[in-house]
């Protein structure tokens, strides 16, 4: 197969690493939502926790 | 909240990934043949590669599940499928953009490796809807199990038969009746391929801790609730996969 002058070429390559930049970039912005649901739940849950002797 | 290691790892990984990217493109040799296209080759067949060792990971995990009962390995069995399919995304857009550079269209139809990638790829998305079409959560845990197994078994079986095709338009990696890759590209390779499969890892151990806090959330909060806490199989706070089809 004939290789593609590097102008041509350069944009491929960039195109396959910028996806699977993006592509961990979005899985850290899921993951991060997710952990900031369970810290917010768990921030409830010691809320519920230290009012329940009192009650 | 994280398991111990969990950071080192994850520092492992980043410093490996960016020596790997950094040989790709100021140490690896161009290719004679594809040129500077053939760079694509260093994150896609590493991907690839581990994408495919997940799935019998899963399958191990799977048997080891239905050997024990413990649901802390089906979680585990569950944790090593969804990575994998993460990564088989980034394989399949990765390997057609290659294939755009490459042969000028962004799929070929007539090649085994990709055509069989597709299959075993599509064949781990059924995973989801199974497991959560199910309520029962032992049931589902088994059938996923079962699932899990099959479908692991099917990797190598569909390796080995894409390696006995004929159509070779697809090139071959680590063929070496031309002489091989030159030592700079192996090293290069090996290096990406480490850093590859430590981002497996260190998602698959993220992905296990959030799911295993998850489950200490829930059980604190049937605890705080009043209900009677649900045992883990394993007697100790174990990772549980979500029962989706159970939520409102």
């Amino acid at each position: 197969m004939p290789a593609l002058p590097l102008d041509e070429a350069g944009k491929y390559v960039a195109g396959a690493y910028l996806v699977f930049v993006a592509l961990l970039l979005l899985y850290v912005a899921i993951m991060a939502a997710k952990l900031q649901r369970i810290e917010r739940e768990l921030r409830e849950l010691a809320d519920r926790a230290e009012e329940g002797p009192a009650a | 909240m994280y398991p111990k290691g969990l950071r080192t790892l994850a520092l492992a990984t980043v410093a490996t990934l960016v020596a790997g990217f950094a040989l790709v493109f100021y140490f690896a040799p161009l290719d004679a043949d594809q040129g500077f296209i053939q760079k694509i080759f260093y994150l896609h067949v590493p991907m690839a590669i581990v994408a495919l060792v997940g799935w019998v990971v899963a399958a191990f995990w799977a048997i080891r599940h239905l050997r024990s009962g413990d649901s802390a390995h089906d979680a585990r069995s569950y944790i090593a499928i969804h990575v994998s399919v993460i990564f088989g995304v980034a394989v399949l857009i990765t390997g057609a953009i290659w294939a755009r550079a490459a042969w000028g269209h962004w799929w070929s139809w007539d090649e085994p490796t990709l055509v069989s990638f597709l299959i075993v790829f599509l064949l781990y998305c059924t995973y989801y809807p199974l497991r959560y079409a199910i309520e029962d959560r032992e049931r589902q845990a088994r059938y996923a199990s079962v699932f899990a197994i099959t479908a692991g078994a099917f990797v190598p079986l569909n390796f080995i038969a894409v390696r006995l095709a004929e159509s070779l338009v697809h090139p071959r990696t680590f063929a070496t009746a031309e002489g091989g890759m030159p030592t700079k590209m192996w090293i290069t390779f090996l290096v990406c391929f480490a850093g590859i499969g430590l981002l497996w890892v260190t998602l698959a151990r993220f992905e296990l801790s959030a799911k295993s806090t998850s489950a200490n959330l829930a059980r604190l909060r049937r605890a705080l609730d009043g209900d009677a806490p649900e045992r883990p199989s394993a007697g100790r706070p174990t990772a549980t996969v979500p029962v989706r089809a159970t939520q409102s």
